[in-house]
C-alpha cells in the first residue's frame, strides 16, 4: 500500500511540478504580460510546433542522425583503442596525454575547420565532431572497467586453467559492462549537444540547431522554442535509449 | 580411466612434495628474499597448516603450490606432477581470504564457475552445485547473489567452489581470516567436517595458533626474513574434530607448543599486535 503510494508519487509528482511550472509561464505571459513580448506563451509554441510538424521533424532527423552517427563512431573507436591500451601497457602511456588532449579540445572550435575541410554541403564535420565528443568518456570509462577485476580473482582463472578467452568472457567483459554503459550514458548526451551546436558555425542550411539559431535572429522566438522542444525530445530518446541498454546489458550479465 | 590411474598410485605419491625451493621477489640486486631453503612433503589425506607471523612466506609458499608463482630455485611437485601440469589437470581446489566471488552470479552459478571453465554438462554443473550449496549449508540460499550474504556465507561459496572438481588437495589462504571469531569457529568446525568427508588433503594457511591446532595434522611453523620452516608440531588428535575439542587439556598444551614454536624462533620477533 505505501509502496504502491509512493511509487504513484514518483510519477505525479514531476508531472504536477511540469504543469505547474507551465501554469505560472502561461499566466506570466498571456494573463499578466509582465514578460517581455519577446518571451513567447507556451500556447504560442505549442501552435508553432504543430504547424511546422514536418520541417520540425525533418530538422530532427539530421541532427539526430550525425549524433547517433558521431556516437556509434566513437564509442567503436573508443572501445577498441580502450582494449588495446588494456591488453598493451606501453600503448596506454601513449595514448594517455592524446586523450587528455582530446578532451580539452573545445570541439566548437573545430567546426569551422571541419565545414572547410568536407566542405559546407556536407554533414561529415557535425557526425566527427560529435564522435570527437563521444570518444573521451567512453575510452575513459571502458579502459577503466577492463581494469576491475580484482587480483584475486585473477588467481581463481589462473588457478582454474583457464584460458584467455575464458576469463575475458567471464570475468573481464562483465565486470566492464556497467562502466561501458556510464560511458556511452555521458557520451550519448554530448554527442546530442555537440551535434546541435556544431550546426551553429555553418555547414549545410539545415538541422535543429541551424534552425533555433536563424529563428532566433530573425525574430521568430516562439518557433525557435518550437525547435529546442525537438532537441530535448531528442536529448530525452538517446537517454530512454541508453537505459534500455543498461537494462540488456544487465540481463546479459546474469547469464554470465 | 587414467584418473584412476593416478588415484591408484596416490597411496604412495605425496599430495605435495617442496624440495630446496627458494623464492625472491626482484631483480638481482634488489632482490627480497621470501623463501630459502623449504623442504616438506604433505601425505595423501594430510591436513597441514602453515602458521607465522606476517612476511614469513607461508602465503608465498602456498602460491608456489598452486603455481600461481614460480619458484627462484627447487621444485615443487603435487601429486608427483610438476606443479604447473598439477594446475593444468586441476589437481587442486583453492580459496583465499577474500571470498572473490562474481557478483552478476548467484551462488549456485558462483560454485558451478570452475566446472563450467572446464567444459562440464549444464546438468551435472547444476547437479554438483546443489550439492555442495548443500553440503555447506547454503541450499536455501542458492539464487542469492553475492552482495545479498553475509561475509561468512560469501567464504563458505568460495569453500564449496573450492571443492567443485572433487580436488585431492585443498589450498587455503586465510580463508576464515576476515571473519568474526564466532563465525570462524563455526567455519572451523564445518572444514574439519567436509576435510574427513572428502578426503583431500589441505594445505591451510593461518595466523591463528588455535585455528591451525584444531585443524591440523601437522602445524609447518614458519619464521620470516628469510621466509623459512623452523618447526613442524604434529597434532594427533585424531580424525574427527568435534566441538568440544577446544576445552581439552591436549588441545591446550598442543597450541601452547606451537606458541612456543612461533615464538622461540631464534631470530629477532615480529611485532606483535
Amino acid at each position: 500500500m505505501n509502496v504502491g503510494l509512493e511509487r504513484t508519487m514518483r510519477i505525479v509528482a514531476p508531472i504536477v511540478a511540469g504543469a505547474l511550472l507551465l501554469a505560472l509561464w502561461y499566466v506570466l505571459v498571456d494573463v499578466a504580460k509582465i514578460l517581455p513580448p519577446s518571451v513567447p506563451s507556451p500556447n504560442a509554441i505549442i501552435t508553432q510546433f504543430t504547424d511546422n510538424f514536418g520541417i520540425i521533424l525533418n530538422a530532427t532527423r539530421i541532427t539526430a542522425g550525425n549524433a547517433a552517427l558521431g556516437l556509434l563512431i566513437g564509442a567503436i573507436i573508443a572501445i577498441v583503442l580502450a582494449a588495446l591500451a588494456a591488453l598493451i601497457r606501453p600503448l596506454d602511456g601513449m595514448a594517455a596525454p592524446v586523450v587528455a588532449a582530446i578532451a580539452v579540445v573545445p570541439i566548437v572550435a573545430l567546426t569551422p575547420i571541419f565545414n572547410t575541410m568536407f566542405g559546407a554541403s556536407a554533414q561529415t564535420g557535425r557526425v566527427l565532431i560529435a564522435a570527437i565528443a563521444s570518444f573521451v568518456p567512453v575510452y575513459i570509462n571502458v579502459l577503466r572497467g577492463l581494469r576491475q577485476a580484482r587480483p584475486v580473482q585473477r588467481d581463481l582463472f589462473l588457478a582454474y586453467a583457464a584460458t584467455k578467452p575464458q576469463t575475458f568472457r567471464r570475468l573481464t567483459l562483465p565486470m566492464a559492462l556497467p562502466f561501458l554503459i556510464t560511458g556511452i550514458r555521458i557520451a550519448s548526451s554530448l554527442a546530442v549537444i555537440s551535434a546541435l551546436v556544431a550546426e551553429y558555425f555553418g555547414g549545410p542550411a539545415d538541422g535543429l540547431g541551424t534552425a533555433i539559431a536563424s529563428y532566433a535572429k530573425s525574430g521568430k522566438s516562439a518557433l525557435a522554442w518550437a525547435f529546442v522542444f525537438a532537441s530535448i525530445i531528442v536529448g530525452l530518446v538517446f537517454f530512454l535509449v541508453t537505459l534500455l541498454l543498461e537494462r540488456i546489458v544487465r540481463r546479459y550479465r546474469s547469464e554470465h | 580411466m587414467s584418473r584412476f590411474v593416478t588415484k591408484e598410485q596416490a597411496a604412495q605419491t605425496p599430495a605435495v612434495r617442496v624440495a630446496g625451493v627458494d623464492k625472491a621477489f626482484g631483480k638481482r640486486a634488489k632482490a627480497v628474499s621470501a623463501l630459502t631453503g623449504i623442504d616438506l612433503e604433505i601425505g595423501a589425506g594430510e591436513f597441514v597448516a602453515l602458521i607465522g607471523p606476517s612476511g614469513c612466506g607461508k602465503s608465498t609458499l602456498m602460491r608456489l603450490i598452486a603455481d600461481l608463482d614460480q619458484p627462484t630455485a627447487g621444485t615443487v611437485e603435487v601429486y608427483g606432477k610438476p606443479a604447473r601440469q598439477a594446475r593444468l589437470d586441476q589437481e587442486y581446489g583453492i580459496a583465499f581470504q577474500q571470498a572473490g566471488l562474481l557478483p552478476w552470479r548467484t551462488v549456485v552459478q558462483n560454485i558451478a564457475l570452475p566446472l563450467e571453465i572446464h567444459g562440464v554438462s549444464y546438468a551435472e554443473r547444476a547437479e554438483r552445485a546443489e550439492a555442495l550449496a548443500t553440503l555447506v549449508g547454503l541450499s536455501d540460499f542458492r539464487d542469492r547473489y553475492p552482495d545479498q550474504l553475509s561475509g561468512g556465507m560469501q567464504q563458505r561459496v568460495a569453500i564449496a567452489r573450492a571443492l567443485a572438481e572433487r580436488p585431492r588437495l585443498l589450498l587455503m589462504d586465510e580463508p576464515f581470516g576476515a571473519l568474526d571469531e564466532m563465525t570462524r569457529e563455526r567455519m572451523q568446525t564445518e572444514l574439519a567436517r567436509i576435510a574427513v568427508e572428502s578426503r583431500a588433503a589441505v594445505v591451510f594457511v593461518t595466523h591463528s595458533i588455535p585455528e591451525a591446532v584444531f585443524l591440523s595434522d601437522r602445524v609447518v611453523v614458519m619464521s620470516p626474513r628469510p621466509g623459512r620452516i623452523t618447526h613442524i608440531v604434529d597434532v594427533p588428535l585424531g580424525t574427527a574434530r568435534p566441538e568440544l575439542l577446544r576445552e581439552s587439556p591436549e588441545f591446550f598444551a598442543k597450541v601452547t607448543e606451537v606458541r612456543e614454536a612461533l615464538h622461540g624462533a631464534p631470530v629477532e620477533r615480529a611485532p606483535e599486535r
